[in-house]
């Protein structure tokens, strides 16, 4: 790219300062007079009938305002996933349920003058349970006899199969070419199993809300989502309360990774104010957050591929089944994606089956995640092509090379997979995978130690493994975002943008491309987003969508400011717009060696002559999905004696189109990457017997501090796509993809033994080498 | 019950409960830039100086602290006035979601009074109490890297 002044750039995050000075308000630090606070009593059963709630000695409670229940609460059916509308979610969740369907499920809320009186009335509810049984495995739902979980009136928004008489939330099945002909073809079968496992977004703001009449008796919502617009849409129909009496504002979101695109309590919030015409608060405790929040679906992975002898391979069967837990919130997209993210990377397979199932059980409630199926899927692909590798010994990065997807090429899944409907058509416009491969095995010194089980102790071995993967940039023809901007009397500009900034400093970006479409300094773009009563629309931030998508909208909307502010300076030095070009907060004719400032314009449009407001509006939707590569490594070393592992370094070369702002899109890879490397290896979710899970705790889930950290490297590969804003694609969660399997690899290359079930803990190690032995 | 604390180099007499932990007690009083995201003693969101030494506020009743200094990140530095750490944060690309960035100004601020030139595992030790779950911590370490070099600058050049 050239001649670019803001782009490229890594400008400071607009907002950073006031974030490290703790000037910065996130939902918990707005004041609101007189609140009413919330806590809520869980179910204690993962499987359960309610055959009666007496609320009567806490209500006597002095401080105890209300109590919300089955009893008292219409049960409208919704789906609590923040996405388009309708959602390809079913629609199986009320407010407050007659049926608990995991421990944690929502019984019943309290609502006091304060947070103390809540929490002590909660536990003067008396329920009255009939227990049924419980089933939490996903196959074992799947079966005839199991336990019926959703026996209501679920049901599907949109015509695709859904039976929760079978506890099956959803199913998608696509196939290409001949499946019998392909493996007739192989020389050699390769079939295996993989399990990946639950996990929290572990956000460190926990899920905040507040709600309160404004002094127009509208009403306003400060909450920490990362879709404030679904909130607006998803709080009207539950409620069936008038959408253009709702307000929802977005303030600073302390983290969401997918976490926050769910809706599921700011109706209840809302409700609340309604109700009893107060202000309501409703903060999650951490233990809330692991137990009743929402989190990465596990998912079951049978993948079966036919291959020659020459590596090439002639079949792949892909058989997935996520357990989405007592709700199906995202059920039928992230298996989707499990496929369509995954299967177009060997684009060269002819013969493709895909059988994707979603499946009920009492456990938590799996939702969106970074990486959204991906993750899941990438994680079996990459340990099938080490497998296969090996077995021929090949060298696995010019294997990935000779086989990767590349620019000009397309594949038949783009077409078939799409979100609850069918996919678009794509050929690649760019791609640098053979770059990423290259230079991240540069910089792990990959040729040295592969292979090579370099003994650093007398019972520590190293290992190096790889994770490639691509994801998409939003959902085609789907996903809209929206933009508008006003010109100020000093040249300034007001943008106004529906995208949601969680943190990823999509703010900063979008800041950045309309000051590089104007030819003005960033400070001149005052940013105001996410606030439904004043920013224009926009999904919110997830799918990777926010700098394709919403970017692409700023950047149309810039130029179409740059277009009238021509127009004017056109005028005022009675010029011909050919002549005039537009650079450093001016515009000059270069034939006369004159300009006029933007300043000069702003004021002139507004105070002197044939005055009007420089304003303008712009929508998006796009309609492709521009894959962004990545090539991670790890190396790992192992201690035999005890099985325990320690990443000694990681490595992530990504191809992200244009990087609009290196450090920014640095950070992403880094913090995706960090989270992957701990989902391997010390996050899960452990249940007891009867489905409660036991470490809602950070001392007891583990999340990794500084002092964890192995070296990491980032490089960022760039190329050009040119169909995004300034040659961008994303890269917001294609980082999470990659760690897991390569340090699944790395542990292979380091001992030999082959971890098909995540995660990779000492003990399984362990195990796994006593085997060995 | 009613009590006298320094807080950012102010005496305040606050009211609070008498099991009431000190990030509460902080926050109902308009100290907000002290955050609260696991009142379990875990993440350091809620990390303040109490007499100069860096503490979980969440885990210490606020009774307990009656008469004593306590500072928040926006007593190292505010919006008008930042400190070189908080300039390194925001110049280094350390400041994602900023949900944690308090308490690690804070633990960094502790550290380079003590230390004021830390090797790299003496920083990792340092925030090992803090969780982020943006960043992957590449950025943080380099902020504090950098803060500790503007600070000794300053110093050499007083």
């Amino acid at each position: 790219m050239k001649n670019l002044n803001i782009i490229g750039k890594s400008k400071k995050k607009i907002d950073a300062l006031s974030l490290a000075t703790g000037n910065a308000k996130f939902t918990d630090d707005f004041y609101v007079k007189d609140p009413l606070f919330v806590s809520f009593l869980y179910s204690p059963h993962a499987h359960a009938k309610i055959l009666n709630i007496d609320d009567e000695n806490a209500r006597e409670i002095n401080g105890v305002v209300d109590i919300l229940h089955y009893k008292n609460v219409k049960q409208k059916l919704h789906t609590t996933a923040g996405q388009g509308y309708p959602e390809p979610s079913p629609y199986d969740t009320v407010l407050f349920d007659k049926k608990m369907r995991y421990v944690g499920d929502r019984v019943a809320a309290v609502i006091a003058d304060n947070k103390q009186i809540a929490d002590n009335a909660v536990k003067q509810i008396k329920v009255e349970y009939k227990i049924l049984k419980p089933v939490f495995d996903s196959e074992e739902a799947l079966e005839k006899d199991a336990p019926i979980i959703h026996d209501e009136n679920s049901y599907m928004p949109i015509p695709v199969k859904y039976e929760p008489e079978h506890n099956l939330a959803a199913e998608v099945e696509i196939g290409f070419g001949n499946m019998k002909n392909g493996e007739k073809e192989a020389d050699f079968i390769i079939e295996k199993k993989y399990s990946t496992h639950y996990a929290s977004h572990a956000a460190i703001e926990p899920h905040s809300v507040i709600s309160y009449f404004d002094e127009m008796g509208r009403l306003v919502i400060i909450t920490s989502t990362q879709v404030p617009f679904h909130v607006r849409r998803i709080v009207s129909k539950v409620l069936e309360y008038p959408l253009s009496k709702i307000r929802v504002i977005k303030p600073r979101i302390g983290g969401g990774f997918g976490g926050k695109q769910e809706v599921f309590l700011e109706p209840i919030a809302a409700l609340i104010t309604i109700k009893h015409k107060r202000p309501t608060k409703i903060i999650l405790s951490r233990k809330e957050v692991f137990q009743s929040s929402r989190t990465r679906h596990p998912m079951k992975i049978t993948l079966k591929t036919g291959v020659k002898n020459s590596g090439e391979i002639t079949s792949l069967s892909l058989n997935a089944l996520l357990n989405t837990g007592a709700y199906g919130s995202h059920a039928l997209t992230i298996v989707s994606n499990a496929g369509s993210k995954m299967l177009p990377f060997f684009n060269k397979v002819k013969n493709i089956h895909f059988l994707g199932r979603s499946a009920y059980t009492n456990l938590p409630v799996g939702g969106a995640y970074r990486g959204y199926g991906a993750t899941q899927g990438y994680f079996a692909l990459n340990q099938q092509i080490d497998i296969i590798t090996r077995k021929l010994n090949l060298d696995i990065l010019e294997y990935i090379k000779k086989w990767h997807i590349r620019t000009g090429e397309t594949s038949e899944v783009f077409k078939a997979l799409g979100e609850g409907t069918e996919g678009v058509t794509q050929t690649i416009h760019s791609c640098e995978m053979d770059k990423c491969i290259d230079l991240g095995a540069k910089e792990i010194d990959w040729y040295n130690k592969r292979k090579k089980r370099i003994m650093t102790g007398e019972d520590k071995v190293r290992g190096v493994g790889i994770g490639f993967s691509m994801q998409g940039s939003g959902i085609p023809l789907i996903d809209m975002g929206a933009a508008s901007m006003k010109m100020n009397d000093d040249g300034s500009f007001n943008l106004l943008v529906g995208a949601t900034d969680i943190g990823t400093g999509s703010d900063t970006i979008l800041a950045q491309i309309a000051a590089e479409v104007l030819g003005i300094n960033l400070d001149k773009i005052i940013v105001l987003s996410s606030d439904t009563d004043i920013t224009p629309f926009d999904v919110g931030a997830y799918a990777s969508s926010t700098t394709y998508v919403s970017g692409t909208a700023v950047k149309k909307c810039a130029n179409k400011i740059k277009n009238q502010i021509l127009k004017v300076a056109a005028n005022m030095l009675n010029s011909d717009e050919k002549n005039l070009t537009v650079a450093n907060e001016k515009i000059t004719d270069t034939t006369k060696n004159k300009s006029v400032t933007f300043a000069e314009i702003g004021s002139y449009t507004l105070y002197t002559k044939d005055q009007f407001q420089v304003q303008a509006s712009a929508s998006y939707v796009p309609k492709l999905s521009p894959p962004p590569f990545i090539a991670q490594f790890a190396e790992v070393e192992v201690d035999k004696r005890t099985g325990k592992i320690r990443v000694i370094q990681f490595v992530s070369a990504v191809d992200c189109g244009v990087a609009l702002n290196p450090k920014l899109a640095e950070g992403q890879i880094e913090g995706a990457a960090v989270n992957g490397i701990c989902y391997a290896l010390t996050e899960d979710y452990k249940f007891s017997k009867s489905g409660k899970l036991t470490n809602q705790t950070f001392n007891d889930y583990k999340i990794w501090t500084a002092a964890d950290m192995p070296e990491m490297k980032t490089i960022i590969v760039e190329s050009d796509e040119e169909t995004g804003p300034f040659g961008a694609k994303s890269v917001g969660e294609i980082g999470i993809n990659g760690p897991l399997p390569a340090i699944a690899n790395a542990i292979y290359d380091a001992v030999g033994i082959r971890l098909y079930h995540a995660p990779f803990t000492a003990e399984k190690i362990y195990s796994e080498l006593n085997i060995l032995r | 019950m009613e009590g006298t604390f320094i807080i950012n180099g102010k005496e305040k007499t606050l009211n609070f409960n008498a099991d009431e932990r000190l990030v509460i007690t902080l926050r109902n009083n308009g100290y907000t830039e002290v955050k609260n995201g696991c009142s379990e003693g875990e993440c350091g969101a809620c990390m303040i100086l109490l007499d100069e030494k860096p503490v979980h506020s969440c885990q210490i009743f606020t009774a307990s602290v009656q008469n004593k200094n306590i500072q928040t990140v926006k007593g190292i530095g505010d919006l008008y006035l930042p400190h070189i750490i908080q300039n390194a944060f925001v110049e280094a690309g350390a400041v994602q979601c900023g949900f944690c960035t308090p308490g690690f100004i804070v633990a960094t601020y502790a550290l380079l009074n003590e230390n004021p030139n830390p090797t790299e595992e003496e920083i990792k030790q340092a925030i090992n109490g803090n969780l982020c779950r943006c960043t992957g911590y590449v950025k943080i370490i380099d902020a504090i890297k950098n803060a500790a070099k503007s600070i000794q600058k300053e110093r050499a050049s007083l």
